[in-house]
């Protein structure tokens, strides 16, 4: 337990003194971020940085902000970290119920649509999340954007978090549904980089992954890091 | 009354409705090429609004016109199934609403008729409908070259003229119109 008085309001007191006094917003960690997915002939980009923001603070710059939910489907996230992670938990929890009950793996409709419902539930009570969910499923890749107002979009390409408008230049410019894989990386890693050169909320590393066609007993999910 | 475009106009035998491809998000456009046209049993529903909004309440009226059906073994009427959505917005409005404007468009034995719906739940029959700010630059057209009986090929023309305009007077670009046709025969897409 913190070494105070009273350790049950360790983090409330906390926040309110820095609020005053040295680290305004310290308490509050919440993700700028860059994030961005993208389908094409060679199956599913996913990009994303890896910083980690408390206010004007960096909390950490080698956060994992892609989820493997599981061999078949990945989710990402920004905006508040807990909220991102737990849910995205929960998700992880709900599709393997789903596959231990209907013995079939879930689609990535079905997955998204988990999700959506649940950010629909808690609509307006200060839910902070911008998600993509992402894989392979009976009929190929698709990619889904779920965010907390409880919106859900497929589509083919999508960059999510405070970082999303740079990414898109580079990526609407760079994109098309032919790329071969190792263009596809790259235009993946570029965007990220190019946000997170002008957004000073995003940062660190840039993590691409790739989710090629998923070939008998092995999993579709490829992963490479890079230091921009 | 978001940016976005929504018409439609009753024909001789048909109801011909229109709406713009984008889905929003802030300022950013994530989407060109979104259907707001939904088909409802042998009806369109037109619905525009936060797409979260917009799909949660199509998929709840979209099932329960179909339970209706199965339940009764008769398809609902245009005027029934306008009649129960309206119902369900004015229930809808009173915690926590959902903001979705509809145009409900059907032909049944009672002709071709089109709905008019806001969030707010008031519900009008008319013969020419818009919603959005796409409204304000559409009304006064349809007004200008509706009349009665209309073909297919004239009606597609005045929803060929509303697009223009909102092009040439409408600040904002939206892009992707879909159109779609609802006759007795069914319902189907026009390519514009």
């Amino acid at each position: 337990m913190a070494p105070v008085a009273n350790p049950k309001t360790f983090c409330l007191d906390i926040k309110k003194t820095n609020e005053v006094l040295t680290a305004p917003k310290l308490m509050d960690f919440r993700k700028g971020t860059t994030t961005l997915g993208f389908v094409f002939q060679g199956g599913i980009i996913i990009a994303v940085d890896s910083r980690a923001s408390m206010g004007s603070y960096i909390g950490s710059a080698t956060v994992k902000k892609v989820i493997e939910i599981n061999d078949f489907l990945l989710g990402t996230m920004a905006g508040g970290a807990a909220d991102c992670s737990f849910w995205e938990r929960h998700l992880n929890r709900l599709c393997r119920m789903h596959e231990l009950r209907e013995k079939e793996r879930i689609s990535v409709a079905a997955a998204s649509k988990l999700l959506a419902n649940i950010f629909w539930q808690y609509r307006g009570q200060g839910l902070s999340c911008g998600t993509m969910v992402a894989g392979w499923d009976k009929k190929g890749p698709s990619l889904y954007m779920v965010d907390d107002n409880g919106d859900r979009h497929k589509g083919n390409v999508f960059s999510v978090g405070s970082g999303s408008t740079f990414a898109y230049g580079v990526l609407d410019t760079g994109y098309s549904y032919d790329l071969t894989v190792e263009e596809a990386v790259e235009l993946g890693r570029r965007s990220i980089y190019h946000a997170t050169h002008r957004d000073g909320a995003s940062g660190g590393v840039v993590r691409v992954y790739h989710a090629g066609e998923p070939s008998v007993g092995r999993s579709p999910v490829g992963t490479w890091d890079w230091k921009p | 009354m978001g940016t976005e475009a929504m018409f439609g106009l009753t024909g001789k035998d048909f109801v011909i409705l229109a709406a713009d491809g984008q889905a929003a998000y802030s300022i950013i456009r994530l989407k060109n090429d979104a259907d707001k046209i939904w088909k409802v049993g042998n009806m369109l529903f037109g619905c525009s609004g936060p797409s979260a909004d917009t799909a949660n309440f199509m998929e709840f009226i979209e099932k329960n016109v179909k339970l209706n059906e199965l339940r009764t073994g008769i398809p609902m009427s245009t005027k029934a199934a306008a009649s129960f959505t309206r119902n369900e917005l004015a229930h809808a409005l009173r915690k926590g609403p959902f903001q979705a404007d509809l145009l409900v468009a059907g032909v049944d034995n009672e002709g071709p008729s089109l709905y008019f719906m806001d969030y707010l739940a008031s519900s009008v029959k008319v013969n020419k409908a818009a919603h959005g700010y796409g409204a304000m630059f559409t009304l006064g057209l349809m007004d200008r070259y509706w009349k009665p009986d209309l073909t297919e090929e004239e009606a597609i023309d005045i929803i060929k003229k509303c697009i223009k305009e909102l092009e040439t007077r409408f600040i904002v670009d939206l892009p992707g119109y879909k159109c779609k046709i609802v006759s007795k025969t069914g319902i189907k897409e026009v390519q514009l």
